[in-house]
């Protein structure tokens, strides 16, 4: 008997550490974000350049954050789920339009409605280095206070933001109480 | 008469594909920061390309971060600095050579830990086959006085 343990121990140890590495998303990069402020930033905006967008606009209330560009399926995907969203109002979305053509986006918004109630344009890319992004659609979501609660990669489904966002919200806010 | 023509092909497409600096900036003129940036590049991990280094991919991103690294060298800023950076913001992913600490002090010490198990197999090993040959002996002994 004795000469099978070493045997079974060592295969039940490959099968959790199968079952937990395979089921692991090799994509996915955790962000070192959570839990800390907001980085500062200062873009001007998509529809209108001389005004700017900066992270005091994401504070003061419960924030999204949406990377996005007209490059990116992904973003095609999701936004009838953020117009869903904006609907919704619990939430102010604030967009940050990527490395992107300003005439492509605005005709975006145009065709497929406007959730954002406002866009920052990232030209050259720097701000979403500061954010940590490294694909669109990526969606952040922000604390009064500026914290970073929160952040999806991949396009957002109602699914997500019931499970993963509204959570964080409800819980959030219940602290603060 | 085409044979030696595939060769030629071959040694060209592989030394095309080392010739790296996908978007030359111009050479820093310091050699010292010229070289981190070098290094620096191939030892950054293209988060878009996960298997590539920002030096090797042709990715956007990759582009931007070739470029805030190569403009933090030349503002003078240390490895470690650029380093703290880069993980600030994307994690120690980022890098290749992940940092001694936290979760990654495992991936530091399990070489020294597989050793350590390994030479306690290898030790039972050996003492338990240092217990055969008796055996055997006896075996050949018995077999020669038939």
């Amino acid at each position: 008997m004795n000469r099978f343990i070493v045997p079974i121990v060592g295969f039940a140890i490959l099968v959790i550490f199968l079952m937990v590495g395979l089921n692991r998303d090799p994509t996915f990069v955790p962000s070192p974000l959570i839990g800390k402020q907001i980085p500062t930033f200062s873009l001007p905006r998509l529809d209108e350049p001389d005004k700017t967008v900066t992270d005091a606009n994401l504070r003061g209330q419960f924030s999204i954050f949406n990377v996005w560009a007209t490059w990116c399926s992904g973003c095609r995907q999701e936004h009838p789920v953020l117009n869903q969203i904006a609907a919704q109002g619990q939430v102010q979305i604030y967009g940050l339009n990527w490395k992107d053509d300003v005439g492509l986006a605005s005709s975006w918004l145009q065709k497929l409605g406007n959730p954002y109630t406002a866009n920052a344009f990232d030209k050259e890319g720097r701000v979403a280095i500061d954010w940590g992004v490294y694909g669109a659609p990526e969606t952040f979501l922000i604390a009064p206070d500026g914290t970073v609660l929160y952040r999806h990669i991949s396009p957002m489904t109602m699914d997500v933001w019931k499970t993963e966002f509204l959570t964080r919200i409800a819980a959030a806010a219940g602290e603060t109480r | 008469m085409n044979a030696p023509r595939l060769p030629v092909i071959l040694i060209v497409w592989f030394s095309l594909s080392t010739a790296y600096a996908l978007d030359a900036h111009k050479p820093l003129d310091n050699p010292e920061q010229q070289e981190l940036y070098e290094r620096l590049t191939e030892e950054v991990r293209c988060l878009v390309c996960q298997n590539q280094t920002i030096g090797d991919s042709s990715a956007p991103l990759a582009a931007d971060l070739r470029r805030e690294v190569w403009e933090m060298v030349a503002a003078g800023q240390s490895e470690q600095q650029i380093k703290t950076f880069l993980t600030d913001r994307y994690g120690d992913f980022v890098l290749y050579k992940p940092r001694y600490g936290g979760p990654a002090a495992l991936l530091w010490l399990a070489p020294g830990l597989l050793l350590i198990f390994g030479g306690f197999v290898l030790w039972r090993v050996v003492r338990r086959r240092t217990a055969l040959p008796v055996n055997l002996d006896n075996d050949s002994t018995n077999g020669s006085g038939d």
